[in-house]
């Protein structure tokens, strides 16, 4: 039994220690908005925050991240329910097409505007390329990074 | 655009409240809670009176779209397309939408088959069987009529960027206004009053006369009574009010809250997991297994030995996943075992010498026209097995007991899917139930249901209900590639440079058939095909064979303008007089893409144009060669699809496709050694990331020309202009891809 917070409820997952999370995270608690895709941390489909960082959930063994606290996808909208400035910049640039990399992109690049609320081409190319996008939305999601950092700090948030 | 291409004036057979037209079909019926519901079924080319031969045509998809309008004056639109990421739900509803007045806002949009309303509407059956005695396989709901046609058709639903070139206009617009029209002929009976005296918007009639307006649904049963109109007439593109505006998607916000349900996602109560690992070496059968150490692990319920492949049934996919590395498998050894890439290509080279030719394409005499020639050219080119990479690996889930099977998954052939999934299990269709999701890529991957099959099976030899879940190697490895081409080309060029002749012969026709031909006017052509393949499974790839043929003609060309001395803007465009959307096309791309401007040093530009699908793409690559590998520094892309119904849509398909095709000319390639696969996962099967991705323009042209498609037309043009590029900036000319090991090291 592996004790840890997941989008601020604590929770115990009884898997084997080294489960990977996005395994427990789906299969144990129903959270399929984290994706599988490579299992060995190439494409960033799986990416969660453990204490807000970014993580490849496919390659980090439940155990690892004991006592921590997890957010996924689902964990990241506003407290009123509002889209996250990223999501809604998402949605305004039509950025999805699959949609199957996008949980994922949107967790890095969170976890980008947190760290570095203005982020150069360089930042942006730096945080998200652990990213794949099959559909190549690329200079999309660029733009609604962009967009995303100014409504931040517009919103203060 | 204001006349049905698909509903011409002979009329083979008359029903109540349903019609043959000699390509199409529509009709109206009532169904349960007095909903009005109108079809249209169309079939591309021509049909025959026997259904027998209707459904059997080679090369032939069956199409249908229906409209619900319910008396509380919901719309529903039924869309016979799955959703991966290309929109249609959204092009096409908005298609039917226009030519229907209906409130977009309200628009339900739903995804055939399988719903129950359709139980009791004759008008499917009749459809289905031309009136003919109902055979066993057509039963009672939509999806059961229309599977004893694909059973015969072998129906690809979503592919071939059919979805708006003709589902679009043949299906959705003409159901819309035959809905409308059925609408009005109501009310105006109803009201008494002259039906041109009536107009329609937001899903409603108004007699601005009296002031009287009424939701359609109130019309919904008396609607159903009348005759549908064989014609129904369609809007001129002028009064469009959706159609060509970009409307947002309707499946994106389910798409960034993580709600969205892929298939992969499906729950069912008392569901275990599986995996597989099929023989690495395509066709080969197990020969032997000792599962014994992966039953006694944790988690693992079940392994079953498949014949081609085993399976392993856990509590969960990681279990699942570990067991595969404890399994002792040995395989039956075959020819393809020794094969290697060398080989492979070595084979095609043997077949292009001395195989059996068969003609593609031909104009003139190619030996006559080469008499006044002051030159030869010859050139060959090959590109590798790729392999789709679906973000989304493969997976379904399936639960099979007492007699029934119930399937969740995400396919880009819902009906041929089931129908397979039927046959392998040995059931009647009717007891076989698909739910489909969203797809996570599709590319023309999920036109083949082997991992559905797989997911039925297992759940069938467990007793449980199963998701199958192929790990990334498998997805890699067990794909149905693009084929591998080798091309050989030769012309015979005049004084002035220009080609007299065009020869080219390849070892896989492959389709669609137009994609060999060449679109310059040369007088004297031959285009041949001789088959040569291996053991390694095929399968469509986004825009199918036009990025093998794509790169081999605008490489080719590019050589003969090199060889004349000449631009290769110029050049195309020289031949291509006579063709004035390609022109057109071709300078909107020069202009995007500032063709003959001064470039930093290690900077070059290349150019290509490529039909397919009906859609006309040119595109402009700088690149960037200073450090001895390319780098894409920018892509303009000009398109002609005739009429983009959601041009920001169309745009992010041009993206897409140009990032999927550069992907494959940088890095795609699938080889074989012994036989088996070499690639397995994104470490040794490179996809294009942020950081190497170019800055992407595209202009959008319209034109006259029938309703292009979007997925793939982005596609094919990319490599070679890349690959006439990187010409351009090193005068290394790239034959064969993927673009490496050039051997160029950096610029000093």
């Amino acid at each position: 039994m592996v004790q840890l917070k997941i989008n601020g409820q604590p929770t115990n997952l009884d898997v084997a220690p080294d489960t990977p999370l996005l395994w427990a995270v789906r299969e144990q608690l129903g959270l399929t908005g984290t994706k599988f895709g490579c299992g060995i941390a190439m494409c960033g489909a799986c990416t969660v925050h453990v204490n807000g960082e970014p993580v490849r959930s496919c390659s980090t063994a439940v155990a690892d991240v004991e006592g921590e606290n997890v957010t996924t996808i689902e964990g990241i909208k506003n407290a009123d329910g509002t889209l996250h400035a990223v999501q809604q910049a998402w949605v305004d640039h039509q950025v999805p097409q699959c949609g199957y990399c996008q949980s994922g992109q949107i967790m890095s690049a969170v976890a980008l505007l947190r760290d570095t609320p203005n982020p150069t081409d360089a930042d942006i190319d730096t945080a998200m390329s652990g990213n794949i996008c099959r559909c190549g939305m690329y200079d999309r999601i660029r733009a609604a990074i962009k967009t995303a950092a100014q409504t931040s700090q517009v919103v203060g948030g | 655009m204001t006349k049905s291409p698909d509903v011409e004036t002979k009329v083979r057979k008359e029903k109540k409240k349903g019609r043959w037209t000699r390509r199409g079909f529509i009709g109206a019926g009532l169904v349960a809670g007095g909903a009005l519901v109108v079809g249209v079924a169309i079939r591309p080319g021509d049909r025959t009176d026997d259904l027998e031969k209707y459904v059997a045509g080679e090369g032939e998809h069956l199409l249908a779209a229906w409209v619900k309008i319910s008396e509380d004056n919901t719309i529903t639109a039924i869309i016979p397309h799955g959703e991966m990421g290309q929109g249609i739900h959204t092009a096409l509803s908005a298609m039917l939408a226009e030519e229907m007045d209906a409130d977009w806002d309200a628009l339900d949009v739903i995804e055939a088959p399988a719903e129950k309303d359709y139980a009791n509407f004759p008008l499917v059956r009749e459809f289905a069987t031309g009136g003919k005695k109902v055979p066993g396989f057509v039963f009672d709901t939509l999806n059961g009529a229309m599977l004893g046609i694909a059973k015969k058709m072998d129906m690809q639903i979503t592919g071939g960027s059919t979805s708006v070139r003709f589902t679009g206009t043949g299906a959705m617009q003409t159901a819309g206004a035959a809905a409308r029209e059925l609408i009005l002929k109501a009310a105006a009976k109803s009201w008494d009053v002259p039906v041109g005296s009536l107009r329609t918007a937001k899903s409603r009639v108004h007699h601005d006369a009296s002031n009287r307006s009424a939701p359609y649904g109130e019309f919904a049963a008396a609607a159903s009574e009348m005759k549908p109109n064989l014609h129904p007439k369609l809007k001129a593109r002028k009064d469009y009010e959706l159609m060509g505006k970009s409307l947002p998607r309707r499946d994106i916000p389910a798409k960034v809250d993580g709600t969205a349900n892929f298939g992969i996602d499906a729950k069912v109560d008392g569901m275990k997991y599986a995996t597989v690992m099929a023989a690495p070496v395509h066709g080969q059968m197990i020969a032997s297994l000792d599962a014994s150490a992966a039953e006694a692990m944790p988690g693992v319920i079940s392994v079953h030995n498949m014949g081609g492949y085993v399976g392993v049934v856990a509590e969960g996919y990681w279990p699942a996943h570990q067991a595969l590395f404890a399994l002792d498998v040995e395989y039956v050894t075959s020819d393809a075992s020794a094969l290697s890439q060398e080989q492979l290509f070595a084979q095609y080279g043997a077949a292009l010498d001395t195989g059996e030719r068969k003609v593609m394409h031909k104009a003139g005499d190619v030996a006559k026209g080469a008499e006044g020639a002051v030159k030869t050219i010859e050139a060959e080119y090959a590109v590798p097995y790729l392999a789709h990479a679906c973000m989304e690996p493969m997976n379904a889930t399936a639960w099979v007991r007492d007699g029934k099977a119930d399937i969740w998954c995400g396919t880009q052939n819902p009906l041929g899917t089931r129908m397979a999934v039927a046959k392998a299990l040995e059931f009647d269709a009717e007891n076989v139930t698909l739910n489909t999701a969203f797809m996570g890529g599709g590319f023309g991957r999920r036109a083949i249901p082997d991992y559905v099959l797989q997911a039925a099976e297992l759940s069938q030899a467990s007793g449980h209900p199963v998701k199958l879940i192929w790990s990334r190697e498998e997805t890699t490895q067990q794909d149905h590639f693009r084929p591998a081409v080798l091309g050989r080309f030769k012309a015979a060029v005049g004084a002035d440079g220009m080609p007299l002749t065009w020869e080219s012969v390849f070892n896989h026709e492959g389709e669609p058939k137009e994609a060999s031909d060449v679109c310059y006017n040369i007088p004297n052509k031959k285009v041949e095909v001789v088959e040569s393949h291996s053991h390694t499974r095929l399968g469509p790839w986004r825009s199918v064979d036009h990025t093998q043929h794509g790169y081999f003609t605008e490489s080719f060309i590019e050589e003969l303008a090199h060889a004349a001395g000449k631009d290769g803007y110029e050049y195309r465009r020289a031949l291509l007089s006579g063709k004035p959307r390609f022109v057109k096309v071709l300078d909107a791309a020069a202009k995007l893409g500032n063709w003959g401007e001064d470039l930093p040093s290690g900077q070059a530009k290349g150019i290509s144009i490529v039909e397919s699908f009906e859609t006309i793409c040119a595109q402009v690559v700088t690149v960037d060669m200073s450090d001895g590998d390319p780098r894409v520094v920018h892509v303009a892309c000009a398109a002609d699809p005739g009429f983009a119904v959601n041009p920001d849509g169309f745009e992010a398909q041009m993206q897409s496709g140009i990032i999927y095709g550069l992907t494959a000319a940088l890095y795609g390639e699938i080889s074989l050694e012994d036989g088996a696969v070499m690639q397995s996962n994104f470490h040794d099967y490179e996809i294009l990331r942020m950081d190497e991705s170019p800055k992407i323009d595209t202009i959008i042209l319209e034109s006259d020309g029938r309703l292009g498609g979007g997925g793939e037309p982005g596609t094919p043009p990319i490599a070679p202009a890349l690959a006439n590029a990187v010409f351009n900036a090193t005068g290394k000319r790239i034959r064969k891809l993927p673009i490496r090991d050039l051997g160029l090291g950096a610029a000093s």
